[in-house]
């Protein structure tokens, strides 16, 4: 059954993957590559890494529709009427991309990677943050909170008047 | 993970969802000067009977993805909330899956509002990103404070943790911070900024028929599942005297869904860059303020 899922979600992320790249419309390979990454989320649920498998399936749900608003604005044709592709340059994008996959298909093969030492923690994510953070962690929490109150009273003091005045 | 779940709970829930979603229109219907509360169910019928209304280059692919992720992403954020003891799909990360669920409506709208070809549902479903980027943040701050007090992403570990003293109670920034952000994930009344009238419906204009009430009975699943999950997170799940606990569920949430409609009829819409402003400015530190409020009572 986990077979099966896994062949399911993992034929069809590279389905979406490669859609990106056939469809004649930014808003259908924006929604391609979602699907794309949301068959990759559901790949980790399988494996069994719950919080990070449903936090990947949240953000890039939220980032590919923030990202759709900015690939499409940035279209030379935004409404969008006009058939469009995503290849461009196909011979060198070929070379690169055959490249790429090259050498990472030969990094897992050749690889020597350790074999499994214990058993899976019961609550990986919370392994993970003591992994990371370890007795640091208040000292990263409110790292991480004061870089968030930052970034958001910059955005805020950065757009006080919006391109067509104040929101008053 | 709690104790498995029961069958009946995994057939009850579409019907659970429905009933809900059926009261809550007959309620607004009532709310509304002069409405009667069996106007929706006609409505919903004629509806179903109505034929489908096509734009010229309508990208009809994404339209319709858009349209049936709405309910559906509705009852799959339902699947995790305890309907009394345990929910239909116990996960230890609950909290998240029902905030990545509700998100989904970011892609319904704006799909919708895209595929039709049509400048107001195009215009509506902009809006709905803007006011997604508005209300999330403190959205997710709110989730975050009462997973925090309860030291779970469990939904049944926060309702558990509740025993003492509701979290409503002692966060209350965070609760009407979450009744706020419901409306808003709903777009409803004062957050239905992407169908207001300014422009003529905005991201349902072009549907008609059954998509038409597909959109619409989403909505208000949505709403519902918002003021089912208040539920656990906020008023101690289904802990209370006398009555079994999948009735307190019930009861909690139609005591949140029932002002969250009332308040539709009450309250005009408010433009999405003033809620931006507000949202960024007032609200995202409140949520801060409180979490760190929070965060001190835990830790010590």
């Amino acid at each position: 059954m986990q077979v099966v899922a896994f062949w399911a979600l993992a034929v069809a992320a590279v389905g979406f993957g490669a859609a990106v790249f056939a469809v004649n419309s930014m808003a259908r390979a924006t929604f391609a590559l979602l699907a794309s990454f949301l068959c990759a989320g559901g790949e980790l649920l399988l494996l069994g890494l719950a919080y990070p498998g449903v936090l990947t399936i949240l953000m890039m749900i939220m980032e590919m529709l923030v990202m759709a608003v900015f690939m499409i604005m940035y279209m030379m044709d935004p409404g969008g009427l006009m058939p469009m592709s995503m290849v461009h340059g196909r011979r060198g994008a070929l070379a690169i991309a055959a490249g790429v996959f090259a050498a990472l298909a030969a990094g897992i093969v050749l690889t020597p990677w350790p074999h499994r030492q214990g058993a899976p923690p019961r609550d990986p994510a919370f392994a993970l943050g003591e992994a990371v953070m370890g007795p640091k962690m208040p000292v990263m929490m409110v790292a991480g909170v004061a870089i968030l109150a930052t970034m958001i009273a910059s955005v805020v003091l950065a757009t006080g008047r919006g391109r067509y005045g104040g929101a008053e | 993970m709690g104790e498995a779940t029961p069958v009946w709970a995994v057939v009850a829930l579409p019907l659970v969802l429905a009933g809900l979603i059926c009261s809550a229109a007959a309620l607004d219907a009532v709310f509304c000067a002069g409405g009667r509360p069996a106007d929706p169910l006609r409505e919903g019928v004629r509806l179903l009977l109505q034929q489908r209304r096509r734009t010229r280059g309508a990208d009809l692919l994404l339209m319709r993805a858009g349209v049936i992720s709405l309910p559906v992403a509705a009852f799959l954020a339902a699947m995790v909330i305890p309907l009394g003891a345990a929910p239909v799909l116990p996960s230890s990360v609950g909290v998240v899956w029902f905030n990545a669920m509700e998100v989904v409506a970011w892609a319904s709208l704006w799909l919708t509002g895209w595929g039709a070809d049509s400048a107001f549902p195009l215009i509506g479903g902009y809006r709905f990103l803007a006011q997604g980027l508005a209300y999330e943040l403190p959205h997710m701050f709110a989730l975050i404070t009462a997973a925090l007090a309860a030291g779970s992403l469990d939904l049944g570990a926060v309702a558990a943790a509740q025993e003492g003293l509701w979290f409503a109670v002692w966060m209350p920034v965070a609760f009407a911070v979450y009744l706020l952000s419901a409306l808003a994930m709903a777009f409803w009344g004062p957050m239905g900024h992407p169908l207001a009238g300014d422009v003529a419906g905005g991201v349902p204009l072009e549907l008609a028929g059954p998509d038409r009430l597909l959109f619409f009975a989403g909505r208000l699943a949505l709403l519902a599942v918002a003021a089912a999950a208040a539920v656990p997170l906020f008023l101690g799940g289904g802990a209370g005297p006398w009555l079994p606990a999948w009735a307190w569920s019930l009861v909690k949430t139609y005591a949140v869904l029932v002002p969250l409609v009332w308040v539709r009829q009450r309250v005009p819409v408010v433009r999405m860059d003033r809620f931006m402003q507000v949202a960024w400015t007032v609200l995202i530190p409140a949520t801060l303020l409180q979490m760190l409020v929070v965060g001190l009572v835990v830790l010590d």
